[in-house]
């Protein structure tokens, strides 16, 4: 072995970590990907055996995870501007965007090909599609082309617990469709909530967030009609196939607490959020996730409790 | 860059491979045990063989 063949692989300082490769997956879109994945299994009316239960939210998972990379390597010169994003393993320089292209794909067609294995074609053929929605609708079309983008994007996070349910039944009906909408409706107010308070970074970045192309004012409004809309979707759910009497007191209590959140935010301006460092707006991204969680969590414990003649109306 | 015996790049490589080692054995014992949940499942058939369909 020649001292030239040593040089030619001596490696750079900063070579990614494991946990780098890892965060292209984007681990917290992820764990929101498991829990209401989970969610649509279990609240289908079909047992399905544990192991392929599990099989079926991992590879779910892992095709969300495969989509992040996708986002991550074309978002890359986005990333790199953003206060938030800078820090991602592309625009950090730890990990090429190559790389992440390569483990994108690889990851979408394995969790694809093996999601339609453990359970059906139908599952399999959603997840390939929810991969495209994330990554060609939103990502390479929408983000940068429409203030809307948020709204229709929000739709390919809000695929999972249909997918789960998929797996599940291995047909559609009208039960997993409200989950959907509810996590499409919870979307636009949570990650609008997030662009109000991190200011100017979408400015920076070019992308036309509604705070860039109407103004925050109209963002503010805007905030509050969802908000309405989905109060009224997510009480609604309680008197489905889904919902009970635990269900509905959740998403009574939950949904109060948002509509306030909102209305506040709707009264306010940028001088007064500025002058508490946007504290109500901060308060209603951190309870948007509890909301979230908390209405998934209900939908489960109904279907929990199905079994023992107890859960549902 | 001058590397010494055990420079932190090692550590870093040594916890991807092992870190990609792990995730392939997983797969391997999750392949394996979707396979046994399928073939034990009531719905399994094996496919008939040529011997079988004579």
């Amino acid at each position: 072995m020649s001292d030239a063949s040593i040089n030619a692989s001596t490696p750079r300082e900063d070579e990614a970590s494991f946990g780098d490769y890892f965060a292209l997956l984007k681990p917290r879109v992820m764990s929101l990907v498991v829990f209401t994945a989970f969610v649509g299994l279990m609240a289908a009316p079909v047992g399905v055996h544990p192991v392929i239960g599990f099989c079926a939210v991992l590879f779910i998972a892992i095709g969300g995870g495969a989509s992040g990379a996708l986002n991550m390597w074309w978002d890359a010169d986005i990333d790199q501007v953003m206060k938030r994003t800078k820090s991602r393993p592309i625009p950090a320089g730890k990990v090429e965007s190559g790389e992440a292209l390569s483990l994108g794909l690889a990851l979408s067609g394995m969790s694809v090909i093996m999601l339609a294995l453990a359970t059906n074609v139908f599952a399999g053929a959603f997840l390939a599609f929810t991969i495209f929605f994330y990554v060609v609708v939103y990502t390479m079309w929408l983000k940068r082309a429409t203030p809307q983008n948020i709204v229709i994007g929000g739709a390919a996070g809000a695929f999972p617990p249909v997918i789960g349910w998929i797996a599940a039944t291995g047909t559609m009906s009208v039960e997993p469709w409200l989950m959907f909408a509810l996590t499409f409706m919870w979307t636009p107010p949570h990650f609008w909530a997030l662009c109000l308070f991190m200011r100017s970074d979408y400015d920076d970045a070019g992308v036309p967030m509604l705070t860039v192309t109407h103004g925050r004012p109209a963002t503010r409004v805007h905030i509050l009609v969802y908000t309405i809309l989905l109060a009224i979707l997510a009480v609604g759910t309680s008197f489905s196939g889904i919902g009970g009497p635990i269900y509905l007191a959740v998403a009574v209590v939950m949904n109060a607490l948002f509509l306030l959140g909102a209305w506040k935010i709707s009264r306010r301006n940028e001088v007064m959020s500025e002058e508490d460092d946007f504290k109500v707006e901060r308060s209603f991204f951190k309870l948007s996730l509890l909301y979230l969680f908390l209405h998934f969590g209900a939908i489960l414990v109904e279907a929990s409790l199905k079994p023992y003649g107890l859960g549902g109306w | 860059m001058a590397l010494k015996k055990e420079h932190d790049l090692h550590k870093r490589r040594f916890g991807r491979n092992m870190g990609v080692g792990l995730l392939l054995g997983s797969f391997v014992v999750l392949v394996l045990a979707l396979t046994m949940v399928k073939v034990t499942s009531n719905g399994f058939q094996f496919p008939q063989t040529q011997g079988e369909q004579d």
